[in-house]
């Protein structure tokens, strides 16, 4: 197993901690782990993504230009990434901010309404863990109850009461996914 | 087997460093090591150390060489343009023959230039710190782990040899995160005792830190005895990894960052039977140099890769001396794919054939 | 009162980077609609630090020179000898000013150099995410004063624009702010005055504002402003420090 996703949105949307969550999850389970930021001068307004790796054996790059899939929650993200995709790869998309449609015909495109779902719980903040979710529904990597498990590790102490909230929007993308093959 | 965490680079310095016993750290922020003062201004105080922002980095690497000339363990990091402010401690620091870790997170120069990750302080590291006929001993991890292991291993071969030894990253390794395996931590009072170090002359006769030498006879002196230093860490302090050369023909040779870049497209070269494997200086100085030569029956051609135009090809080809070509792959600036470098692997492949 | 609701023309027409509530945008249209008003745009030559101002040589419409790190008063210096005749002023934030560069504006300031310099003390390092600058008030949490300010470590809030005054170079230095429409209006007739000094070949003339980073204080703009008032004025009291005509 080798998996190369890029994840990428607006600064402040939470791309970073999905990241992290993920690639901390992978190394419970044993796996090799990368997590790359972009990064920029503190200048606002900007996009943010991270690259993750998880492997089934030593990691040489950390960088990709071809992932496996994409999880993108605005559309310059949209833009920038999907192109890059793999062939036959995923695409996870945040249909909320999102309403242009991907332009390859290859791809497998889930779209979610990720801060609607938010919102519904009371907290647009968590739409990151939602598209999280959904990915994992497609790609079964790692399962869900070690990512649930490591949000402890991840998210600072001062967010440690929204731990049952970001279990809960990691569930409901999950299953909106798993509810979309079984329909 | 230790616990894995999972960590940024430049935090797991931080923590390798107080674990080989530092509890010292002077600084001037620089974007993309950040982290390092950072991880230091928090954790440090818990061990009884001092973390001091200086007011810049000719004020930092002197405050180093305060704190070395009394017989600590002490770390300063920064990033290329810092480090060039750094130069002159660092001079001073060699010429006085004191023990010191600075790390380097590369940034693109020259000049501002920008924050993206870059190797175009090799000559600088390895050649060119600053005035003087002085060497850092320098070393080139390519992983989070590596930058641990290393920095843990730079306190003590400074102490060793008496010399300022750097670690030398970029801003990829700084920011990534990977996971990570620590040692033990080490207790700065189990430490052997540095007889030289001015602490007081109480019972003793008195300690001189100095790299000031006017006689002409006492300078040549202090040069020699340098120069003998560098001869004994050329010939025990070389570090490598090859990766697939038992039947290369071609060879890539790249540290850090670049040398994973490397060893992916390696492997995608390897897919389509091109005999490619990689050589990877670990110690930038002393460079591998025995080591590169030794390969030169068996490999037709070299491939120096580095994220700058060129600088540590010149070191490959005095080891290859004439023997095979040298070509070089770069970019700066931009973060080059390991596919532009397979595809030079299979111009090359093609070549041989 | 036209002029000021218009569009300087010595600003360019390059959007700010800067984030919202940040008061560095409040002081270049400052300083653009004084040039404006001197006619000096083509006789001025700026030189940007490095700081979150790093590009203000894509906003202000004049030439620009960069500058490395704190040394912005030195490099004005050497233009200033070769272009005695132009307007040569420097826009440097405080670790810039403060800390790197406290050699270069000492000396600069003690020859009388006849430069002007706009010194934005935010009492952070903006650009670099939020360390400690040697303005930042006891107590004050920043990355590198993770426990809050400590001055026993790493001393007292620094008043340059004071230690500058006791020298004999300068001929006219201030502190304003600009977190009110008021002060504004202050801030900048003590910039006029600073570059009409300058003109007038009166020596050497700084400017001190008290300026905002919400970003890096993690706060809001609106609290930004609040907080500069409640906490930065009282350790960085306004008004002239320093102004004499003749510089002898
Ligand atoms: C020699 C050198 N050291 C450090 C840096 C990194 N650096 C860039 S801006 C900056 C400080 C910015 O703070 P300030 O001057 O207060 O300006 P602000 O961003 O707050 O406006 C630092 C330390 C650098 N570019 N060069
Ligand atoms: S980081 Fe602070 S100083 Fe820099 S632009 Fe943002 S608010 Fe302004
Ligand atoms: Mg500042």
């Amino acid at each position: 197993m080798h998996e190369e996703i890029i994840m990428a949105g607006f600064g402040g949307q939470g791309i970073m901690s999905i990241g992290q969550l993920l690639a901390y999850s992978g190394m419970i389970k044993g796996l090799d782990v990368s997590w790359m930021p972009s990064y920029g001068p503190e200048m606002r307004g900007g996009t943010a993504n991270c690259t993750v790796i998880v492997s089934d054996s030593r990691i040489a790059s950390p960088l990709t230009s071809k992932p496996d899939s994409v999880i993108v929650m605005n559309l310059p993200s949209q833009d920038k990434f999907s192109p890059k995709v793999k062939e036959g790869g995923l695409v996870v998309t945040n249909s909320s901010l999102i309403d242009k449609e991907v332009e390859r015909e290859d791809l497998e495109v889930i779209k979610v309404p990720a801060n609607e779902i938010a919102n519904e719980l009371g907290n647009t903040r968590v739409a990151n863990m939602i598209m999280l979710g959904a990915y994992l529904a497609r790609k079964e990597i790692i399962d869900l109850d070690t990512v649930k498990e490591s949000l402890t590790s991840v998210l600072p102490e001062r967010h440690h009461d929204l731990i049952p909230l970001n279990e809960k929007a990691l569930d409901r993308g999950f299953e909106l996914v798993n509810e979309e093959v079984t329909v | 087997m230790a616990e894995r965490v999972l960590m940024k680079g430049n935090e797991a310095i931080g923590e390798a460093a107080i674990r080989a016993g530092c509890r010292y750290f002077f600084g001037y922020p620089i974007t993309p090591q950040n982290d390092i003062p950072a991880y230091m201004s928090r954790e440090l105080p818990k061990h009884d150390g001092v973390f001091l922002q200086a007011e810049s980095e000719v004020a930092a690497s002197n405050m180093v060489y305060g704190a070395a000339g009394s017989g600590a363990r002490v770390l300063t990091s920064s990033s290329s343009p810092g480090i060039s402010l750094k130069a002159e401690g660092l001079s001073y620091i060699a010429g006085a023959e004191l023990p010191c870790v600075v790390v380097n997170i590369m940034r693109c120069g020259p000049g501002l230039g920008g924050i993206q990750p870059s190797q175009g302080d090799y000559f600088q590291a390895t050649k060119g710190m600053a005035h003087g006929d002085f060497h850092l001993i320098v070393y080139a991890p390519s992983t989070v782990q590596e930058l641990v292991d290393l920095t843990y291993k730079a306190f003590d071969t400074a102490d060793r040899y008496r010399n300022p030894v750097m670690v030398l990253g970029d801003g990829m390794l700084g920011q990534m995160m990977e996971p990570v395996e620590f040692m033990e931590p080490l207790d700065p009072a189990d430490l052997p005792k540095k007889e030289w170090a001015t602490d007081g002359a109480k019972g003793r006769d008195t300690n001189v830190i100095n790299s000031l030498a006017l006689a002409p006879e006492e300078l040549e002196a202090m040069n020699k005895k340098l120069e003998n230093k560098y001869k004994k860490v050329k010939a025990n302090e070389v570090m490598h990894e090859e990766y697939r050369m038992e039947d290369a023909e071609i060879a890539v040779v790249a540290y850090g960052t670049s040398a994973r870049i490397s060893i992916k497209a390696i492997d995608m070269a390897r897919e389509r039977g091109i005999k490619v494997g990689l050589i990877r200086p670990i110690t930038l100085y002393p460079f591998p140099e025995k080591e590169v030569a030794a390969t030169c029956d068996q490999i037709k051609k070299y491939l120096t890769v580095e994220m700058s135009t060129g600088q540590m090809i010149e070191d490959v080809r005095l080891a290859v001396n004439g023997r095979r070509p040298v070509e070089f792959f770069g970019r700066l600036g931009v973060v080059f794919e390991a596919e532009e470098v397979l595809e030079r692997l299979i111009a090359m492949g093609g070549e041989i054939q | 009162m036209k002029k000021i609701a218009s569009y300087p023309d010595s600003l360019t027409e390059k959007h700010f980077h800067y984030c919202p509530g940040c008061t560095h945008g409040t002081v270049h249209r400052l300083i653009a609609e004084i040039m404006d008003e001197l006619d000096i745009r083509e006789e001025t030559i700026g030189v940007a630090p490095v700081g979150c101002a790093v590009l203000a040589y894509e906003y202000f419409d004049c030439d620009m020179h960069e500058a490395s790190h704190g040394r912005a008063p030195a490099v004005a210096t050497g233009i200033k000898r070769v272009h005695p005749d132009k307007v040569v002023f420097t826009y440097q934030g405080d670790g810039d000013l403060a800390s790197i560069g406290t050699a270069e504006i000492v000396h600069a300031a003690n020859r009388g150099e006849n430069i002007t310099t706009v010194f934005i003390n935010n009492a952070i390092y903006g650009m670099t995410g939020g360390q400690m600058a040697p303005t930042t008030l006891e107590g004050q949490k920043t990355t590198t004063s993770p426990y809050g300010r400590n001055l026993k470590e790493a001393g007292n809030p620094i008043k340059m624009t004071e230690m500058l005054s006791a020298l004999d170079g300068p001929s006219y230095i201030a502190r304003v702010s600009v977190h009110t429409p008021k002060h504004i209006r202050k801030a900048k007739k003590a910039l006029k005055k600073a570059f009409q000094r300058q003109l007038d070949g009166r020596g050497f003339t700084l400017i001190e504002v008290l300026s905002t980073c919400p970003t890096n204080w993690g706060i809001t703009p609106k609290d930004a402003l609040n907080w500069l008032e409640e906490y930065m004025m009282p350790v960085y009291p306004l008004g002239d420090l320093k102004d004499i005509e003749e510089v002898e």
